[in-house]
């Protein structure tokens, strides 16, 4: 039997109120109300793997780099006399700074622009962001807050990683005060899965959080050409519903239908004509579903904007109205 | 209204606006025509946006930037309208990202990196170290706390000083260590190579000491507190040996070429910790989060300077004090740097008022 999407919504329910829980809004000057949508842990963890690695991958090789560059003409070998080694010397100095500078200011230098993004962030699309006040009033990203964020990484990240790896080299000899302190940063670091807005100790005190970065495509409208005006290109049907036909569905099921037709897969566009058809008591003819749906879509959409700019708003098929 | 308001921003998109009015007039919803006759605005608006996210300002016209105000005021208006009159959803979709994306950019980072940079040294720096002026006397009473319970400890039972002081391999200082052994390890070094190496691997270390005690800060203030306790404790713990051998002012004279720097920034750092645990714990009237985050960003300034502290001490401990090889001239050096400090955040009320 052929189903509509919706009528899966049992089960989509569960993963519909899943991205709900990560619905924001905060209202901007303008009193303009903005949904947010609060990056999922998983995406967070992807970008900061995806910074540490291109991050060390980058120390790790510019060095044996250097180095052997150094070798190679002889700065740092046995034979070296005093003003290459002091030269020499001065380059390890200026290494290690920029090595310390490296692994501070990459997330700074990045988080500053005007992406807030790192490149690992914005491979995986998010970036982040002032929270709003308690009021919901939207509020500016600071360099402070940046800063602030990124300075409690070492605490959460590194802390804990250097104590979990004590821990297990010493084995059974782990002290009552070596397993304290790693219940004290396990809670640093896994402190994101213990509020709503997962936000990481970092977060708290520098006032941001992280939000998805939205897409910027704007797909064509449907209801345009030949198929919205209800003619099909094919067949040259004129197809034309009455306010009894339209009157089954609503913004939800509309929806559904806008996304059946952007993914534009024939089976199912067959499948969904074919239980309209049945609702509506149509007989289907098959070869002409897509302009079929379109014609369909238009049409809906039109009696449900007519009903709209009248106040009137009918929520989805179940809805009155 | 909006052809009017299209024809005066002219510009980049209008031959295709032209195309898209036409279109709009045979479109069949009037929501339909209602995107037609705006995304050509749209559009260059997420052109514009987009360039400004890239970093490619130079490369937009005056035009452009004169335009981006009204554009982003119109595509939220269109938002407002959209939403009480359209059900496309890619539409709305695509505003909705768009307005996110033109809010982040007309009310981006306030300043870049340079304009922070210039703010920062020109008086931001030492305003934020005043906002923390209890914190930081929490933290200098601390500090000597710290020194005295160091010094009663070892002085009470000399044992103390390994527990205090992690024997290393080949370090002298240990208890009952003779005056010219200790001695040696003040003066004389001034030949001795791989100096900058030495001061350069200082700096990392105690630049990861001061922001451990500054992130720790977040519980309540209380981890700063040990910290600071214990790396003072070490210091009393030294005061103690050397003056069993007369050498305290030595001593003093060969830690304040940078210690007087270091500990400051030790101090600052300190306070900046106890300034957040301060704030989470005692909120006021504010929300708990909201508090936590005006101390976090006001500490974040103190702690950017803390770091370069950190590196003026690291070049001092490396290079000054093993060059300067007297007990005058490396006290002259330590209290000048001190009084450098002093004014700069106490006297030097900055070039421009900052928040």
């Amino acid at each position: 039997m052929a189903r509509w999407p919706w009528q899966r919504r049992k089960t989509g329910d569960r993963r519909v109120s899943l991205v709900n829980r990560r619905q924001r809004e905060i209202l901007t000057a303008e009193g303009l109300r903005l949904p947010l949508t609060i990056a999922s842990r998983g995406t967070r963890a992807a970008a900061l793997l995806i910074d540490l690695f291109v991050l060390y991958m980058g120390i790790l090789i510019t060095t044996l780099v250097l180095s052997w560059i150094a070798r190679g003409v002889g700065m740092s070998g046995p034979h070296a006399s005093a003003v290459v080694r002091a030269v020499f010397e001065t380059l390890v100095v200026i290494w290690i700074i920029v090595m310390f500078l490296a692994r501070n200011l990459w997330f700074l230098w990045f988080e500053l622009g005007p992406r807030g993004a790192t490149p690992g962030k914005r491979m995986t699309g998010i970036r982040i962001a002032a929270r709003p006040g308690r009021d919901g009033a939207a509020t500016r990203l600071s360099a402070e807050a940046v800063i602030a964020r990124n300075l409690l990484r070492d605490v959460e990240l590194f802390m804990p990683v250097i104590f979990i790896g004590s821990a297990l080299n010493a084995g059974s000899d782990t002290t009552l005060a070596g397993w304290a302190s790693l219940v004290w940063f396990a809670i640093f670091a896994l402190f994101p899965f213990f509020n709503r807005d997962a936000l990481r100790c970092g977060d708290i005190i520098a006032g941001t959080w992280v939000v998805e970065a939205p897409r910027g495509r704007l797909d064509s409208a449907l209801s345009l050409g030949e198929a919205g005006q209800g003619v099909s290109a094919i067949t040259g049907t004129h197809y034309r519903f009455g306010d009894a036909d339209l009157a089954i569905y609503g913004e939800y099921e509309l929806q559904v239908l806008e996304r059946v037709l952007r993914d534009n897969q024939p089976k199912v566009l067959a499948e969904v004509a074919e239980t309209i058809c049945g609702k509506i008591g149509w007989t289907s003819g098959a070869g002409d579903e897509r302009a079929f749906l379109e014609a369909y879509y238009t049409q809906l959409r039109a009696r449900l904007e007519t009903g709209m700019r009248f106040g009137k708003r009918k929520a989805d098929k179940f809805a009155g109205g | 209204m909006s052809t009017s308001a299209i024809s005066r921003l002219g510009g980049l998109f209008s031959r295709r606006q032209h195309a898209a009015i036409a279109a709009a007039e045979a479109a069949t919803l009037r929501s339909d025509r209602f995107r037609l006759e705006r995304e050509g605005d749209w559009r260059r608006l997420e052109h514009i946006v987009g360039r400004i996210e890239a970093g490619r300002i130079g490369g937009l016209s005056d035009d452009d930037l004169v335009a981006l105000p009204a554009l982003y005021r119109m595509m939220v208006s269109s938002l407002s309208v959209a939403r009480e009159t359209t059900l496309d959803a890619a539409t709305l979709g695509y505003l909705e990202g768009l307005a996110q994306r033109a809010w982040f950019v007309v009310h981006g980072p306030e300043l870049g990196f340079r304009g922070w940079f210039r703010r920062f040294f020109g008086g931001g720096w030492g305003a934020a170290v005043r906002a923390m002026g209890p914190d930081i006397l929490i933290a200098l009473a601390v500090m000597i706390a710290g020194t005295v319970i160091g010094w009663l400890l070892v002085a009470g039972n000399p044992d103390w000083f390994y527990t205090l002081m992690p024997p290393e391999m080949g370090d002298t200082r240990v208890p009952g260590a003779s005056r010219a052994v200790l001695h040696a390890t003040l003066f004389g070094k001034a030949r001795e190579t791989g100096l900058s190496i030495f001061a350069a691997g200082l700096f990392s270390h105690n630049a990861g000491i001061a922001i451990l005690c500054f992130a720790l800060g977040f519980a309540f203030g209380v981890p700063p507190i040990l910290l600071l306790v214990q790396n003072t404790g070490q210091l009393g713990a030294l005061l103690w040996l050397y003056h069993g051998q007369g050498l305290t002012l030595d001593l003093i004279g060969w830690l304040s070429v940078h210690g007087t720097t270091e500990l400051f920034a030790l101090l600052l750092a300190g306070g900046a910790g106890i300034h957040i645990g301060r704030a989470m714990a005692f909120p006021g009237t504010r929300a708990m989060l909201d508090a936590a985050a005006e101390a976090g960003r006001r500490a974040a300034t103190v702690m950017t300077g803390v770091v370069l502290m950190l590196v003026v001490a690291a070049l001092l401990e490396g290079f000054a004090r093993q060059l300067i090889d007297a007990t005058a001239p490396r006290l002259a050096l330590g209290f000048g740097m001190l009084g450098w400090w002093l004014a700069y955040f106490f006297a030097f009320r900055g070039l421009a008022r900052t928040r």
